[in-house]
């Protein structure tokens, strides 16, 4: 996992595999970031992301409630084709935006901001 | 019959990785899809997980992994032996979860549902939970 922080958008790249194993390591990871940081919005980066299961979908809810309490904005971008799958089918692109690169959702933030 | 699989596993997280790669594995004389590979791993990682967080509660006990293949139909079983379900039609409801304050999404079943063609659920509180799921594989990308 790798974390970038780009003003106060935090860009979180998941690399292989999320599952019951390691999703409460990667959330403790998360929320750590979150507290030792000014993040504001959390950008998942699922470029080299190549499986999830449900218990990803449950580590990207909890991280949502957190954001949401600060105010900010949850995104998705560049999920594989099965990563995309299960997003849809749990219902989790209702709530959490996709989008094909993080530069495109960075971007639509700014056009929020713009827009008022 | 034409090829089964049986595999008994301890209930440690760290098998639900094996369960996907070794059913990944034994499904590929079917001529699958990377898609239809995705669904089975999914559905089968969905279920492996579910009998070692709720079945066993993250005790120690064994999961068996069943798998046959008939024709262009791949059968799956995952058992366990622990607690079991009192009420599974609610335990199959989407976001339903036992266990909200561990962030657990609730899309298990749901999750299974959408990625394989049959799930039946058998389970008896105490003696433990059987899944058993049916895909056709290799069907739809020769219409």
């Amino acid at each position: 996992m790798t974390k970038i922080l780009i003003n106060n958008n935090l860009v979180v790249k998941l690399i292989g595999e999320i599952d019951h194993s390691n999703s409460n390591k990667y959330r403790h990871e998360i929320d750590d970031e979150i507290k030792r940081r000014p993040v504001r919005n959390l950008i998942f980066d699922f470029k080299d992301l190549d499986f999830m299961d449900s218990s990803g979908i449950g580590m990207i809810l909890g991280r949502y409630k957190t954001i949401k309490g600060l105010d900010g904005v949850v995104m998705i971008a560049s999920p594989k084709k099965q990563v995309e799958k299960i997003i849809n089918v749990s219902g989790l692109h209702k709530i959490i935006p996709v989008y094909e690169s993080v530069d495109k959702a960075i971007n639509s933030m700014r056009e929020v901001a713009y827009n008022g | 019959m034409d090829n089964y699989l049986k595999l008994s596993v301890k209930s440690d997280c760290i098998n639900e990785h094996l369960s996907r790669q070794v059913i990944a594995t034994f499904m590929t004389s079917l001529d699958p899809t990377l898609e239809e590979i995705c669904d089975v791993k999914t559905a089968v990682s969905e279920a492996v997980t579910n009998a070692i967080v709720h079945g066993y509660e993250n005790l120690t006990g064994t999961v068996n992994l069943t798998a046959e293949i008939n024709g262009k139909e791949l059968y799956i079983e995952v058992e366990d032996y622990g607690r079991g379900i009192a009420d599974v039609e609610r335990a199959r409801e989407p976001l339903y979860t036992s266990q909200p304050e561990k962030e657990r999404s609730g899309m298990g079943f749901t999750v299974m549902e959408a990625f394989m063609d049959y799930v039946d659920v058998i389970s008896r509180p105490g003696l433990g939970t059987k899944v058993i799921m049916k895909k056709l594989i290799g069907v739809a990308h020769e219409m």
